[in-house]
């Protein structure tokens, strides 16, 4: 562990103005609080708001694991990882099951979180309004109003034109009735396992907004009585693990354009494989690894 | 066979080891010092101390350095670095007025007392490559003339006298700080001054440009610009007096505006400021621009819908840390929502495919 | 100032002030769940729980209020010397507040937050003899079914949970254990 830093780097007054912050989010479900989100020694954009909210949560018995579209190996999800290793002398996990704190982004793990969790959510946009109102004054007023007709007529909007709900990720939400909130670039497929026994936290630092929900809250998928929400999701089963209600990329094999589903979540798809799970093109693990 | 990708931990390593061999170059040319580019490329290092927000030149020679001249990438470095250091005290305002200039120019009076100074300004440079540097020429002393120790008084103070110009009421409120603060709208002049102080040079200089080319136009004089000196002094709670604590270089402009005036006050000039670390006088006149551009609601005036005018399009959008942080994010993996969306339009048009068909069967 | 403000901070504030916090996030994402909260030792006769929650919580961004029967002590000393936090008499200007229930009646007294901010209110720290996991029936995020806990009235509870989004949110303490309700909790007697 790196002495030259805090633990878990960030100062203790900063932590402490994050951690006043992640308590009224966690006190209003589904709002965004303002926070002064500090330079972080990474990139705006790049899960600066993850990293600070993450900071301000870690303990040292913590055991991490960070992901980024649901892979643990993704470079962006190897430097933030490594970062905490550095700086918070945390240990890592590639495991679902064994991390305490998992931060992602764009992706929820695939089985189910458990109550001593916590989700920390890296979060480019917070406001699910910012695209029909650029104007964060205007938006504010909105939340403050509970005046969400603009995204009904969006929505509405998009199955005139198209027969459907055009929007396939960044599904917004409502929370306990009351905030629309912005789930992150996640697929709507994940939409439905917001509702779950862990805490979930959520991290804009470019924007400098904190939300929170906490565990079995409500989160309702936006829709309409005749378009109700599908999650939609592939029509295979992974390649490599044969999983039929998993996430899957899409991975082009050859110049011919052959295609292959896996699983985005790397740790769901190893856990299937090591329980003697073979998808068609998959082979067992040990041979994998050979 | 499928294996999925793996050793992301090793690419990086490995790509940074290749950063640092390409930052160096070719070895047989020295290495730069921090000592060089500091004396050598001291406009870089302005830039790089005014955007970081840290008034220390041999950080920003060395951001440079690391940065292999990417001046946004250096203010990057200073701004991580920055966030992180402890923080003493605030200092006593800096008194412009008693500025050791090195240049002062007015342009809206032909001669003013202390003088026009133009000082190392490339103004009047004919821009023809200079291969006398290439070849490490030996540089003529420049002759200077003892500079007179007085302070110059600010060229706007005399209109201010006379009543001409709007007279800019002083205030003891501690101000906002926005690194310390989330921005909250609308903002306060102090505010909006702090964050064009450390916004983009590039951005800053479009929007005062657009200014004059008629969004938001404001009818501009350069009042005076000024570079020098100044003290920094910090108040010693303890000691129940302020100290010096150092000597910084700031550019400072103030531009003469339109004049406005109203049913209760008679027509006069209004303001823009602009004062940034170090030498740089196209972000200082830039900011003066944009600062008066911006004060349309305080001065009585209507918008027309400028982007210059709208302060929270400029404040958002100012800051080049944030803006190259989220244009570059779109180069990282985005293939979990890409696939939603993938599978989004796959059905959309197949559905529009069997509509069509289905269209075409019942003529 | 009396040599008992000047001890019992954080040992090692970094790591004290995370495990704090932790429990503290843990409880307030969970309404009713008791659980123990250590690090700090503020002079009698403030709980230990409480005083660890301000030496995580407060610095000088965050007027406290602190009870009559708190603040004549060396408490007010003891809590800026450790956190910097200004110790204030108006009641809405706090950010936090400390206390015995009834010192703290009337709670409409501390800032509500407002419709663009509702962040913007006062957290309410309630110093009680001890915690009991039975008493109203607590419902709403961060509860799976139905939870329950002592507390030392219903209706202003209920009526602070009908702000919503606007409110108070409330930590309990007793000794070095701590609770919390926050404002979306719905009660039953």
């Amino acid at each position: 562990m790196n002495t030259e830093y805090n633990f878990a780097y960030l100062d203790e007054q900063t932590k402490r103005m994050i951690r006043r912050a992640l308590l009224k989010g966690v006190a209003i479900p589904g709002y965004q609080v303002p926070f002064a989100s500090r330079e972080m020694p990474m990139p705006y954009g790049w899960g600066t708001g993850g990293v600070q909210v993450t900071a301000a949560c870690l303990v040292p018995d913590d055991i991490l694991k960070v992901i980024d579209q649901g892979a643990d190996d993704t470079t962006n999800a190897v430097s933030i990882r490594k970062f905490f290793e550095k700086t918070g002398g945390v240990k890592v996990t590639e495991e679902t099951a064994k991390a305490t704190v998992i931060q992602t982004r764009h992706r929820i793990p695939e089985a189910a979180l458990t109550e001593g969790q916590i989700l920390v959510y890296q979060v480019p946009i917070p406001e699910p309004l910012r695209f029909l109102e650029p104007s964060e004054v205007e938006t504010r007023k909105m939340h403050a109003l509970e005046e969400y007709g603009l995204m009904h007529v969006k929505l509405y909007e998009d199955i005139a034109r198209h027969g459907h709900i055009a929007t396939s990720y960044a599904y917004p939400v409502k929370i306990e009735g009351r905030y629309v909130m912005d789930p992150s670039p996640i697929p709507k497929f994940d939409n439905p396992k917001m509702e779950m026994a862990a805490l979930q936290l959520f991290g804009a630092g470019r924007e400098q907004r904190i939300y929170a929900l906490p565990p079995y809250t409500q989160v309702v998928s936006l829709d309409f009585e005749d378009y109700p929400f599908e999650k939609g999701g592939a029509q295979q089963a992974c390649g490599l693990c044969a999983a039929e209600d998993a996430y899957l990329d899409e991975v082009i094999m050859d110049d011919a354009g052959t295609r292959m589903f896996v699983c985005s979540d790397t740790d769901y798809c190893r856990v299937r494989r090591e329980a003697g799970h073979i998808g068609e093109m998959g082979v067992p693990l040990a041979e994998d690894a050979a | 066979m499928y294996v999925a990708v793996k050793g992301g931990e090793k690419a990086i390593d490995n790509a940074h080891a290749w950063l640092g061999e390409i930052r160096r170059g070719d070895t047989d040319i020295a290495a730069l010092s921090v000592a060089q580019i500091r004396s050598q490329l001291s406009l870089a290092v302005d830039r790089v101390m005014a955007e970081g927000s840290l008034f220390d030149a041999d950080l920003a020679a060395l951001a440079i350095k690391q940065s292999r001249g990417d001046l946004i990438e250096a203010i990057f470095l200073i701004r991580a670095y920055r966030t992180t250091l402890p923080r003493f005290g605030a200092s006593a305002p800096i008194k412009t007025e008693n500025m050791a200039c090195m240049r002062r120019i007015s342009a809206t009076f032909k001669d003013v007392p202390g003088g026009q100074v133009l000082g190392p300004t490339f103004d009047y440079t004919h821009r023809l490559l200079d291969f006398k540097l290439a070849a490490d020429g030996v540089i003529d002393e420049a002759r200077k003339a003892a500079t007179p120790d007085e302070a110059k008084p600010h060229i706007t103070e005399f209109l201010n006298q006379e009543g001409l110009i709007q007279h800019e009421p002083t205030s003891d409120t501690t101000p906002p700080d926005l690194t310390r603060e989330p921005l909250e709208l609308p903002a306060s002049r102090a505010l909006r001054l702090q964050a064009l102080a450390r916004g983009d040079e590039g951005f800053v200089l479009g929007m005062g440009y657009s200014t004059q080319r008629g969004y938001g136009r404001n009818h501009a004089f350069v009042g005076e610009l000024r570079i020098g000196d100044v003290a920094v002094e910090l108040d010693i709670p303890e000691l129940g007096f302020s100290v010096e604590i150092a000597d910084i270089e700031v550019s400072e402009c103030e531009t003469v505006n339109q004049f406005s005036g109203s049913k209760t006050e008679p027509p006069q000039f209004t303001r823009g400021y602009g004062l940034v670390f170090g030498q740089s006088e196209r972000k200082a006149i830039s900011m003066a621009l944009l600062d008066r551009a911006l004060r349309w609601k305080e001065l009585g005036e209507d918008s027309s819908g400028s982007p210059a005018q709208d302060e929270e399009f400029v404040l958002y959008h100012c800051d080049n840390i944030q803006a190259t942080g989220f244009v570059e994010h779109i180069k990282l993996p985005h293939y979990v929502d890409f696939q939603a969306e993938l599978e989004l339009v796959r059905t959309l048009r197949r559905e529009a495919t069997e509509a069509k068909v289905a269209k075409e069967a019942a003529l | 100032m009396n040599t008992h403000s000047l001890t019992g901070g954080f040992e090692n504030a970094s790591h004290a002030s995370a495990n704090a916090f932790r429990v503290a996030l843990d409880v307030m994402a969970r309404p009713g769940k008791i659980a123990e909260i250590t690090g700090g030792t503020p002079p009698a006769p403030m709980s230990s729980a409480a005083g660890t929650l301000l030496l995580t919580l407060c610095d000088p961004a965050t007027p406290v209020w602190l009870a009559p029967s708190l603040s004549g002590s060396d408490i007010a000393d003891w809590l800026r010397f450790h956190t910097g936090a200004p110790v204030v008499e108006n009641r809405h200007a706090a950010m936090f507040a400390v206390g015995a229930w009834a010192e703290l009646l009337p709670i409409s007294d501390f800032a509500i937050g407002t419709p663009e901010y509702p962040d913007r209110s006062a957290t309410l720290i309630v110093e009680m003899e001890t915690l009991e996991p039975s008493g109203a029936i607590l419902r709403g995020p961060g509860i799976k079914s139905t939870a329950a806990l002592g507390l030392p009235a219903l209706t202003e509870f209920q009526n602070n949970a009908a702000l919503f989004p606007l409110g108070l949110d409330f930590f309990l303490t007793a000794g070095s254990q701590i609770a919390a309700l926050p404002r979306t909790t719905k009660l039953e007697g």
